[in-house]
């Protein structure tokens, strides 16, 4: 199905993305930026405490507040049962949903939220907040995941027990489910390797940092009928996830996605938008609810810190003959860490015989984690990769050589089972190798010690749901609609695709981004799903146009439809005369020719194709006070096909930004008392323009097999090799291995002098 | 009960008047008084850069600055920017041609202090537009693009 | 925020007459970026905030040979940084008014503003205290003086009373041959919080350290002026060693915490490291004099 010798004409070109205009002159629509007739606005009451009973709450005080329109607390919430129910690609449990939107008896966090009012300005909405009196009693909290997991811990869910547990148990235990992954024979693996290395990690949490926090704007009508403007990354999760917490049909909850500011898997969790529908039906009044920064951090979803063992061996020859990992990962306050796909995406670049990867997903007393750009895998890579780096050089072989001799390709076998189809691993591994970077010595730079580190990184991508339709304008032009939220350029990625298919030029191609109303059922945007899936629906509703043009010019010309072909944008017949006409021709005729042209197709493609990327990176450290300079960086990766080049270069390079930081500054600080003390952005550390060099982009451009056009995701897998590239680069300028994320300047400076 | 001023200001060349409560910041003011929606709130802080506007000459977060205290002054935004219907800044169409934005939530900010850098230093150095820009925070483009765009710019304005 | 009214003054007597009514319950703003955040917190509620921007006598920056710097507690900090007298005569305050934030809180922020906060981490206040600066304080019954090194009592706290007001700065003119410095720690390459800040100040007579003042920033409930290292220098030819036993002297005198921003025994360690910095850069900026 690829089309690997295809030259494509609108596929691989770098137009200004369609939506371009309105971003750059401040017209853009983001959700906080909408405005309605008698709008209120809302504010969320949250916990001071980490771990607490409500032993009550009295808003009286609150709801008597002149501007204070409609108060809720859970008890405004339905009952509902504990169990998993499939919502598209993602399995949610209501009760816990429920209970982490606006606490039930106890609060789990710093920042679960307890209630929340609506009032006719913020700052009477801020006043209110703070004169609803909630009595606590504040019970013993847990926060990193090795204490959470003995015995005497502080329990936070009382009815979870551990899911995949070996043996059943009815203790309870803040395990909530445990994995493995395993073949082969570790003893025999490990009994032929000439090397062993051993290292344990602790990676801190950190959030996903989109500058634009959470918003929603929530219309209720008497009808029972309501309408939501939100920043989300799926309007048809959001309104399904919003559905079943407030146990009323999906269906009449119209989910309006505004333009989204960032989002990186944290605006796929809904936080926001029960509420304000609660408030609006309460009040009578469309209702608006911002998050601050100080409430994004606290209370959306970080991902995991965890606390991982490797341990690797290899034989002389560079093969590694055995691994064995040990992960646990914080989940948060419920159960749902992503530590199932670190143990599947640890390891997945090398081709291994003997294995074995146990995960554990850990109740904490820290917000409940959401995905962040390829979620589990950055920290299993920090483990997995820098011990590799350790096996290489203690080998003496280089460590993209080392890479190379383990290295996966079609056929081999993932650590989780499934066989690989055509990849493009070993070509990242050969680019970066040859790469002007890797070729270059090392730079000098007075005062500081520099090195140079490679790190390896795999993600499997997703396929999902998509719907798309194609409809043909009267004046040849096309409009695309889709319903997948543009976080990235995609909108652009597709109108290209409908060009492409259609011969027409990427500007004559109007695409849309639909609300749940108007395109059918599309899964979120995430996994590094939209080009290929929507990319894959739009494709087949501009064939399903394509099809029906051929139909209507066979109609204009009494032709039988096999006789006629449409090629380039033109439609021709074959037989009788060769007439042919442009599809700008066609578009004015065709009221006489049978109707209008609607392609529509809706998809969950299988056809998914994995991606790996391999970075280098150089890396200044000032040896006196342990601060880590980027000096240069390039980033390799198997992109499948470019449709837009400039936006896949610019999701490299976003990764990587949000790697760097992951690695040297960004981490959650919480004291003694289980409150967050870096709750924005002052000490809540992500790179500014002035900690970066530009970011050097290497394509390789392996076509997926399972897509017609090669397509594979592009966004996530470069956040994987970042940090564990940047801790070899140190060890190879300071002679330390650092074991802990982030790698921030005390760290270093105190590892190197106790090097000394 | 809200003791709201009278304030007058110059909002992108435009006299303008409006009420205020003296705890609304100048970018309340913006964007739920005088519907300016183009400057984003992001951290409240003035750390992220993402409120950024130009007050008589000088690029400031407008989430720092009180509503009252814009009396009399020159305020330039990013709606203001643009020559007119059909031409855009160089900045802004430089921004579209390098692809130095994704989800754009930044880029008025950066649009903003750029201009005010360019307006300054017509020539900067990648280190002088880096480092007249970490006030203003990118999650999703890493830089570079953004970088590229402003120097670019700088080009064409100086007519190299 | 919790409601306040604004008041502008136009002159010191207009500004005195209203913090002398409002007494604790008004706050002075400049730039607005600290006393906006705070307000935000609820960590200060004024129920008064008077805008000191348009008194002139607070917008004063000039330079006599004789009497040396007079400095607005308002001038913006960018006034500082382009200033060319400020880079020539005073090239650590200028650096430290530099580093205090972005462009944009550049823009805005004071070393007045900065000094009154009362935060030990200011980036300013080690620089002023190298440099002898003493401040002057207006308020209903007239003028007083406080030296830098005495102006902050504790965290968020200082010597104005209700009622008072920062007007200037007065730091010495430059003798010849001196210069100053100031450098601190931060974990990225701007926008953050000094990790730890040293101002130094030195005047040499041919190799000879005449005169030092060294000022520590963020590993105190208080900023520092580091008598015992400073001492140390004086007479003495600013040698490697020399410079090593006054950082020494320097790391004893900090008691830094741990927090967010750093551990005390990082805090500890990076005194020395910046000290023997600062003391070699303001030495070298000496001999270009």
């Amino acid at each position: 199905m690829a089309t690997q010798e295809a030259k494509f004409k609108v596929i691989g070109t770098r137009p200004i993305r369609h939506d371009g205009v309105d971003k750059v002159t401040g017209r853009a629509r983001y959700g906080a930026d909408i405005n309605l007739p008698g709008l209120l606005h809302g504010k969320v009451l949250r916990s001071p405490h980490a771990h607490a009973r409500i032993k009550s709450i009295d808003v009286s005080a609150a709801a008597a507040l002149p501007g204070v329109k409609a108060v809720i607390t859970s008890a405004d919430f339905p009952k509902l049962k504990s169990g998993v129910v499939p919502l598209g690609e993602l399995a949610m449990n209501p009760l816990y949903m429920s209970m982490n939107l606006l606490a039930h008896d106890k609060v789990l966090y710093d920042g679960h939220a307890v209630a929340a009012v609506a009032a006719t300005s913020p700052h009477i909405a801020e006043e209110a907040v703070k004169l609803i009196k909630v009595e606590y009693e504040v019970l013993p909290h847990v926060q990193d995941v090795r204490s959470a997991m003995k015995e005497d811990a502080p329990i936070l869910l009382p009815d979870v027990r551990t899911s995949g547990a070996p043996e059943k148990s009815d203790k309870q235990t803040n395990i909530a489910s445990q994995v493995r992954f395993a073949r082969g024979d570790l003893d025999v693996g490990f009994k032929a390797a000439d090397i062993v290395v051993e290292r344990e990690f602790n990676t801190a949490m950190v959030h996903q940092g989109y500058i634009e926090p959470h918003n929603a704007v929530a219309q209720y009508n008497a009808d029972g009928q309501a309408t939501i403007w939100t920043s989300t990354q799926g309007a048809f999760t959001a309104r399904d996830q919003c559905g079943l917490v407030l146990g009323i049909p999906a269906s009449s909850i119209k989910v309006v996605p505004a333009e989204i500011g960032g989002g990186f898997g944290g605006k796929i969790p809904i936080y926001l938008e029960p509420l304000a529908l609660l408030l609006s039906k309460k009040s009578g009044k469309p209702v608006k609810l911002v998050m601050s920064r100080g409430e994004v951090l606290r209370a959306t979803g970080p991902t995991p810190g965890s606390h991982i063992r490797v341990k690797m061996g290899a034989n002389k020859a560079g093969k590694i003959t055995a691994a064995q990992v040990w992960m646990a990962y914080e989940a948060g306050a419920f159960p749902g860490s992503p530590v199932g796909a670190g143990c599947m995406t640890i390891l997945a670049p090398y081709d291994l015989e003997n294995l074995q990867i146990d995960g554990f997903d850990v109740l904490v007393n820290k917000p409940k984690t959401a995905a962040y750009r390829a979620p589990g895998a950055t920290n299993a890579a920090m483990g997995a990769e820098t011990v590799i780096d350790e096996l290489a050089e203690k080998l003496g072989i280089d460590p993209l050589e080392f890479r190379r001799i383990n290295g996966a390709k079609e056929g081999t076998a993932q650590p989780a089972g499934p066989k690989y189809l055509r990849i493009g691993y070993l070509e990242t591994v050969e680019a970066a190798k040859n790469s002007a970077h890797y070729k270059s010595p090392l730079p000098k730079v007075s005062g500081k010690l520099v090195g140079r580190g490679v790190a390896s990184g795999f993600w499997f991508n997703a396929g999902f749901q998509s719907s798309a339709t194609v409809n043909i304008n009267t004046d040849g032009t096309a409009n695309v609609v889709t319903g997948s939220p543009d976080i990235g350029g995609s909108r652009a990625s597709c109108a290209m695709i409908a060009a492409e298919v259609l011969g027409l030029k990427a500007e004559e191609v109007h695409p849309v981004v639909a609300d749940t109303e108007s395109i059918g059922h599309t899964d979120m945007t995430g996994g590094s799903r939209v080009t290929f899936a929507t990319g894959y629906a739009v494709y087949e509703a501009a064939q399903d146009a394509v099809n029906q043009l051929k139909q209507r010019a066979a109609t204009l010309w009494k032709a039988k439809p096999e006789e006629v072909v449409f090629q380039d944008g033109v439609v021709s017949r074959t037989t009788n005369g060769q007439e042919s006409m442009s599809l700008k021709e066609l578009a004015g005729k065709l009221p006489r020719a049978g109707g209008p042209v609607g392609g529509r197709a809706s998809v969950n493609p299988r056809g998914v194709g994995p991606a790996f990327a391999t970075h280098v990176v150089d890396v200044a450290v000032d040896p006196e006070t342990g601060k880590v300079d980027i000096l240069r960086y390039t980033a390799t990766q198997d992109v499948g096909k470019a449709v837009h080049p400039s936006y896949v270069e610019g999701q490299m390079q976003g990764a990587v930004a949000q790697g760097v930081g992951w690695a040297l500054n960004e981490e959650y600080f919480y004291d003694e008392k289980g409150t967050l003390r870096n709750a924005g952005f002052l000490d809540y550390r992500v790179p500014t323009c002035l900690d970066l060099p530009m970011i050097e982009t290497i394509l390789i451009e392996v076509p997926n097999p399972g897509h017609p056009i090669g397509i594979r995701g592009v966004g996530e897998v470069p956040i994987v090799p970042p940090p564990a590239a940047i801790a070899n680069a140190i060890y190879r300028a300071v002679g330390v291995r650092m074991t802990e994320l982030p790698m921030s300047p005390p760290k270093v400076a105190k590892a190197v002098l106790e090097k000394k | 009960m809200a003791n709201k001023v009278l304030v007058e200001t110059t909002l992108n060349g435009e006299t303008v008047e409006f009420l205020c409560e003296p705890r609304q910041s100048l970018l309340e003011v913006l964007r739920d008084v005088l519907g300016f929606t183009g400057a984003k709130e992001g951290c409240l802080t003035g750390d992220c850069g993402a409120c950024s506007v130009i007050m008589d000459g000088r690029v400031a977060c407008a989430c720092l600055v009180l509503g009252p205290e814009v009396q009399g002054k020159k305020i330039e935004t990013v709606e203001g920017m643009a020559k007119d219907g059909e031409n855009l800044h160089p900045l802004q169409q430089k921004f579209l041609e390098h692809a130095a934005l994704q989800c754009g939530i930044c880029t008025p900010g950066f649009l903003v202090a750029a201009k005010a850098l360019l307006d300054r230093n017509p020539k900067p150095t990648e280190h002088e537009v880096r480092f007249a820009l970490a006030g203003n925070l990118c999650r999703c483009t890493g830089y570079d693009k953004i970088v590229h765009a402003v120097m670019d710019a700088a080009a064409v304005m100086q007519g190299r | 925020m919790r409601a306040f009214t604004y008041e502008s003054p136009r002159s010191l007597d207009q500004a005195l007459g209203l913090f002398a009514t409002a007494g604790e319950k008004a706050r002075a703003l400049v730039g607005g970026t600290d006393l906006l955040i705070q307000m935000r917190a609820g960590v200060r509620q004024p129920d008064v905030v008077i805008d000191v921007k348009g008194i002139p006598e607070l917008q004063i920056l000039s330079f006599d040979p004789q009497s040396g710097l007079r400095l607005g507690a308002a001038v913006p900090s960018c006034r500082i940084t382009e200033d060319k007298m400020m880079q020539d005569k005073y090239p650590g305050l200028t650096e430290a008014a530099g580093l205090i934030g972005s462009v944009q809180i550049k823009n805005r922020c004071s070393v007045g503003g900065n000094l009154c906060n009362g935060s030990p981490a200011a980036d300013t206040t080690p620089a002023l205290i190298a440099l002898d600066a003493t401040c002057v304080i207006a308020g209903a019954k007239g003028t007083r003086t406080v030296k830098a090194e005495e102006f902050v009592l504790s965290p968020g706290r200082t010597v104005l009373q209700p009622g008072e007001i920062l007007v200037e700065f007065r730091i010495p003119a430059p003798k010849p041959h001196s210069s100053d410095c100031y450098q601190r720690f931060i974990p990225r390459n701007e926008m953050d919080i000094a990790v730890v800040g040293v101002g130094a100040a030195v005047t040499l007579n041919g190799d000879t350290c005449t005169a030092a003042r060294i000022g520590l920033g963020a590993v105190a409930a208080t900023p520092l002026l580091a008598k015992a290292a400073s001492e140390s220098l004086v007479g003495k030819p600013l040698t490697e060693q020399a410079i090593a036993a006054a950082a020494a002297l320097a790391q004893q005198l900090a008691t830094p915490i741990t927090d967010m921003r750093g551990t005390a025994e990082y805090r500890q360690h990076m005194v020395g490291v910046l000290t023997r910095r600062v003391l070699n850069e303001a030495a070298k900026r000496t001999k270009k004099k």
